[in-house]
């Protein structure tokens, strides 16, 4: 048997003393959680230099913002030309001008329109004050009609549904403080107005209240899921090992842990974000694990009548290898999540490393200490439950050649269900039903159709380029293009202003919708169209300050990452071959999260063969076998497949946050691996055939395999609790491998272990020995 | 006797507090007024001018816009100036003229001719807010300076650049601004705006203006500051506006007839 290192021994004989320094830790590291703060923009999902975060922040900074809040005004009579109706658009749009950090303010109530008088270029207001009578509601009514920059965009194409839109120029970095802003501003102005018109429902999207939503989202996880994790897992110890004591203890260990843990981070600099809220609840699951292996053989020696210091020492000199081994792989599980290309689920790695190593330090020093400190009974149990598991090794040993080749259908079928699975990522659709911004998104969607948007810009590189009739018939051919695809709901065009321009400069002869014949009198037309525009709704956002470049909105349906990005390929070849001197970018946030699933896809795939080696190789020196450290390689891999093919099964959708689970359950499922084969191997040297090897091992391991996964899943199994996808999925498709990952610990490797060791039968043991005692 | 007394002592107390407070307001906005009147004053007088100038935009990822332009200004009496202005770039436009008889209360008057299709229109719009040419001014912080376009108050006395100036608010009539109010840096000697913060509709800073080389230019034996260079920067958008005059002449000879629909059509 191993000798206890010293300093855990000194842990031990001076308790007072390591329990006072760990205090002192523990308050001078969790001091810095207080420096964590909240973020929730949808930046911190792409490193600054994702190459479609770039391509929308240059489009951005070439034209302006195009952050946005949306009001979406509903009358319960489906139908906004009536009057009150028009009052609260025009009112609405007014008071929208008071939001922070607001730049525009876009309605039908304040859209521009132009018209031929005499010579006169009138350009008004559709709707201003007190022009609500039923005849003016007609006029505008078949305004609206023949102006596509306002039908499908501000007014839903069935005139159910009117949108007051608030572009918002927010600071770069952190802007969590002035999303909470605007989206409370917004909510009061929805607030008023639903009180004031009771007849209409009043709705909020937009970027920035999806930005907003994401903030809460976090908060309601860390409101919800971190006691419920607390509950579930006190009562957990209480039941497994029928001691308070031990469940108070565990519980100081594990919220230390977690005040450690946010501390760290805190100094670090690093926030809070929908994924590292939910680093508390994951360190606090890996660290149960570790102590109710320290608490059930403490108490199993303690039954056997020894001494309470005794058996704590003994308990450690069988756990601290193991332990150790466990959260080193699992703490490289999460390490290899820095080749996220999201960088907060790389942060999530980085704490819970962290967390994980912290709880494997307390759960061997401080755990011990406490334990031995406050006073407790050990009652003696029978060991009925490892009589159950001879059974089930027994059960194992008969039907192994049974077990294998259904083992093999179980991973092929897997692989096949795996295929199933397609990358996801719609950002829109992470929020659960139940929260206020997707109610509001799937009203759009009913109404308008999707709001997901790609931006896209035409550069000609060439002062008022993009007044040469040449190139204006490109921009009017891209956007008929547009137009026609069954997937696009609305295209706002320059083109059609253009075109609308022409007509009212010849007395609105409609037979003049169309593009002017020179490049002079469009120049000279959008000049004349530029001075008669007021404050905040320029053209600034579809045309740079050369006239250079043009940008061309699409608003799409909520497609899936895929339809999404071979939606960008189809345009972007389509134009190629239209204008193949003209240079194209397509941008938007839908856009950058639709790429993202590929990408960090992968730059997982590197983090994952890195885990799986580094694993595989901790596992070969610790076991000192070539053999059971590939045979391990097996039993990491089977149950990700397994995982992945029932998830191919339940939902297919595979989005950021499962790229990443390979690599972090990886980690924690090679636990049962090492324990298992630790055990065999022992068993092995001591002589044993295979079979009694295998029962010998199910008797040992058995329960702690048991009761370590349904510690694992249950906490695992509380982020499937969480209203946001990322989260929720993240947990669900967790506990699948880590319950597979027990079910291929024990049907599947023993029966391997059978059929591998069975030439060798009693031989290999001794060679083993042998090698040893040389 | 004595409870009495000192009661009424705190009413009378309280009372000179908030008149001395009204007072001070009252105080405050008179001064205000005095200043920009002084301010009209000293620049009034000056008849017409024409100047040569170029409009340098930039924005937030550094490209640069250039336009060049004539600006032909006729003082009016008791109403906003008459201005003509000719573009002579971008190619594309050049020839354009652009004429605006400016108000103080109501919209200003703007007539265009476009020499792509030789016609003059006539622009019906609100677009007193609106941008110039693209621009960050936008037309009310181009067109003259009239005292009843604001209401006033007197802020502070301070330094600008080691001169002495007068800091004062001052807050648009007209509901179609798209300020809620302007802080105004005006020196002590001359009267010359120095500086400008704007304020947007929310009332927060939107964009601020610094006039630097101003020079002086005799008129009928009186002395008019021109700013040569102006410089307006968008805090909200980071884009920015630079307008240089690279000449300008007083005494012109021009008057009404120059600043009409036909006179549009000769202008080159």
């Amino acid at each position: 048997m191993q000798k206890l290192p010293g300093w855990m021994k000194w842990c031990l004989h001076s308790p007072k003393f390591a329990l006072l320094l760990f205090v002192a830790l523990c308050a001078v590291t969790a001091t810095g959680a207080s420096q964590l703060y909240f973020r929730g923009d949808y930046k911190v999902f792409f490193e600054p230099d994702n190459p479609q975060r770039k391509a929308f922040e240059d489009m951005q900074n070439i034209f302006n913002k195009s952050e946005n809040v949306s009001f979406l005004v509903v009358p319960k009579s489906q139908n906004v030309y009536q009057q009150d109706t028009f009052e609260l658009i025009h009112n609405l749009t007014e008071d929208a001008w008071q939001l922070p950090l607001s730049t525009r303010i876009e309605s039908v109530s304040n859209y521009q329109h132009t018209y031929a008088e005499d010579d006169d270029l009138v350009v008004t207001d559709l709707i201003n004050e007190g022009q609500y009578t039923r005849s003016h509601i007609q006029w505008v009514k078949d305004v609206v009609k023949s102006t596509p920059e306002v039908d499908g965009r501000l007014v839903s194409r069935r005139g159910e549904v009117a949108i007051v839109n608030a572009t918002i120029q927010l600071p770069d970095g952190d802007q969590t403080k002035e999303v909470i802003e605007i989206a409370d501003f917004a909510r009061s102005l929805e607030q008023k107005y639903e009180e004031q018109y009771p007849e209409h429902d009043i709705y909020l999207t937009g970027m920035v209240i999806m930005n907003d939503a994401f903030a809460v989202a976090a908060q309601n996880d860390a409101q919800t899921l971190i006691p419920a994790m607390f509950v579930v897992i006190t009562l957990m110890i209480a039941l497994l090992t029928r001691s308070i004591v031990s469940a108070l203890a565990t519980l100081v260990i594990v919220a230390s842990c977690i005040a450690v843990t946010m501390g760290l981070a805190g100094w670090a600099g690093l926030f809070l974000s929908t994924a590292t809220v939910n680093v508390p609840t994951m360190v606090m699951t890996l660290a149960v694990a570790d102590c109710i292996h320290v608490i059930v053989s403490f108490r199993q020696f303690a039954r056997q009548g020894m001494a309470k210091h005794e058996a704590l020492t003994e308990s450690l000199k069988v756990n601290t290898k193991p332990i150790v081994i466990t959260s080193v792989t699992t703490a490289i599980g999460f390490l290899m999540l820095n080749f996220s290309a999201v960088p907060i689920l790389a942060d999530l790695g980085n704490m819970t490393a962290v967390g994980v190593m912290l709880a494997c330090l307390f759960s061997l020093t401080v755990l011990p200490v406490i334990l031995n400190l406050v006073p407790m009974r050990v009652p003696a149990t029978k060991k009925e439950s490892s009589s159950r598991f001879e059974r089930a090794g027994d059960w194992v040993c008969l039907r192994y050649k049974r077990i294998l080749p259904v083992s093999l259908v179980v991973v092929v079928g897997s692989l096949f269900f795996a295929g199933n699975n397609e990358l996801n990522d719609i950002a829109v659709k992470y929020f659960g039903q139940a929260s206020t911004f997707r109610q509001a998104v799937n009203v759009q969607e009913e109404t308008m159709g999707g709001m997901s948007n790609i931006d896209f810009v035409i550069y000609t590189d060439e002062e008022y380029g993009v007044n040469d009739p040449q190139v204006l018939d490109k921009v009017a051919a891209l956007t008929q293009w547009l137009n026609e695809q069954p997937e696009v709901h609305h295209v706002t065009s320059f083109s059609d202003t253009m075109k609308r321009l022409n007509m009212n400069m010849n007395n609105d002869d409609p037979a003049y919708y169309k593009l002017p014949e020179n490049k002079e009198t469009a120049s000279q037309y959008l000049l004349l169209y530029e001075m008669s525009l007021p404050y905040g709704l320029d053209l600034n956002n579809q045309i740079d300050i050369n006239k250079s470049a043009v940008r061309i909105v699409a608003v799409l349906d909520n497609l899936g990452s895929n339809e999404f990005t071979a939606f960008e390929d189809r345009a972007r070849s389509w134009f190629a071959e239209l204008a193949p001197n003209l240079r194209l970018e397509a941008a938007s946030p839908p856009l950058m999260f639709a790429h993202i699933g590929a990408r960090n896809m992968q730059s997982m795939v590197w983090g994952t063969i890195l885990a799986l080696i580094l694993i595989s190789g901790l596992i070969i020196i610790a076991l000192r076998s070539w053999r059971l450290g590939l045979v391990s390689l097996l039993t990491n891999l089977i149950p990700a497949a397994i995982g992945f093919g029932v998830w191919g099964v339940l939902s297919g959708q595979i989005n950021m946050a499962l790229s990443v689970v390979l690599s972090m359950t990886m980690g924690i499922i090679v636990d049962d691996t090492v324990h298992f084969l630790s055990k065999y191997q022992l068993a092995r040297k001591m002589g044993k055939e295979v079979n009694e090897a295998v029962i010998y091992t199910f008797t040992t391991v058995g329960q702690a395999l048991v009761t370590t996964t349904a510690v694992l899943a249950a906490g695992f199994g509380i982020l499937m609790l969480s209203d946001f996808r990322l989260n929720s999925d993240m947990g669900a498709l967790t506990v699948i491998i880590i319950v597979a990952a027990l079910i291929v610990d024990l049907l599947f490797l023993p029966a391997f272990l059978m059929w591998l060791d069975k030439d060798k039968r009693n031989s290999r043991g001794n060679e083993d020995e042998l090698r040893e005692k040389n | 006797m004595n409870y009495v007394k000192k009661i009424s002592l705190i009413w009378f107390a309280g009372l000179l507090a908030i008149s001395t407070g009204i007072q001070a307001k009252d105080d405050a906005v008179e001064k205000g007024l005095e200043i920009a009147k002084e301010r009209k004053a000293r620049d009034t007088g000056w008849d017409n001018s024409v100047a040569n100038m170029t409009m340098i935009l930039r924005n937030a990822q550094g490209q640069e816009a250039t336009r060049e332009m004539r600006v032909s200004s006729l003082e009016m009496q008791d109403d906003g100036d008459k201005a003509l202005t000719v573009f002579d770039s971008p190619r594309d436009v050049a020839g354009t003229a652009f004429l605006s008889f400016s108000h103080a209360m109501e919209p200003d008057e703007q007539w265009i001719y476009l020499p792509a299709i030789k016609r003059v229109k006539r622009i019906a719009s609100r677009n007193k807010s609106g941008p110039f040419m693209s621009s960050e001014f936008a037309f009310e912080d181009m067109t003259s300076f009239e005292v009843e376009k604001f209401s006033y108050e007197f802020l502070r006395e301070d330094k600008y650049n080691g001169e002495k100036v007068f800091v004062i608010e001052q807050t648009p009539e007209d509901e179609f601004s798209g300020y809620s109010k302007q802080i105004v840096w005006i020196d002590q000697e001359h009267y010359r705006v120095r500086k400008v913060e704007f304020f947007d509709r929310k009332n927060d800073p939107l964009k601020t203006l610094e006039f630097e080389d101003y020079q002086a230019h005799e008129v009928n034996g009186k002395q008019f500051w021109r700013p040569y260079r102006s410089y307006m920067y968008n805090l909200q958008t980071g884009k920015s506006t630079e307008l240089s005059t690279n000449s300008l002449e007083f005494g012109q000879e021009l008057d009404e007839s120059d600043f009409d629909k036909n006179s549009l059509r000769r202008a080159r």
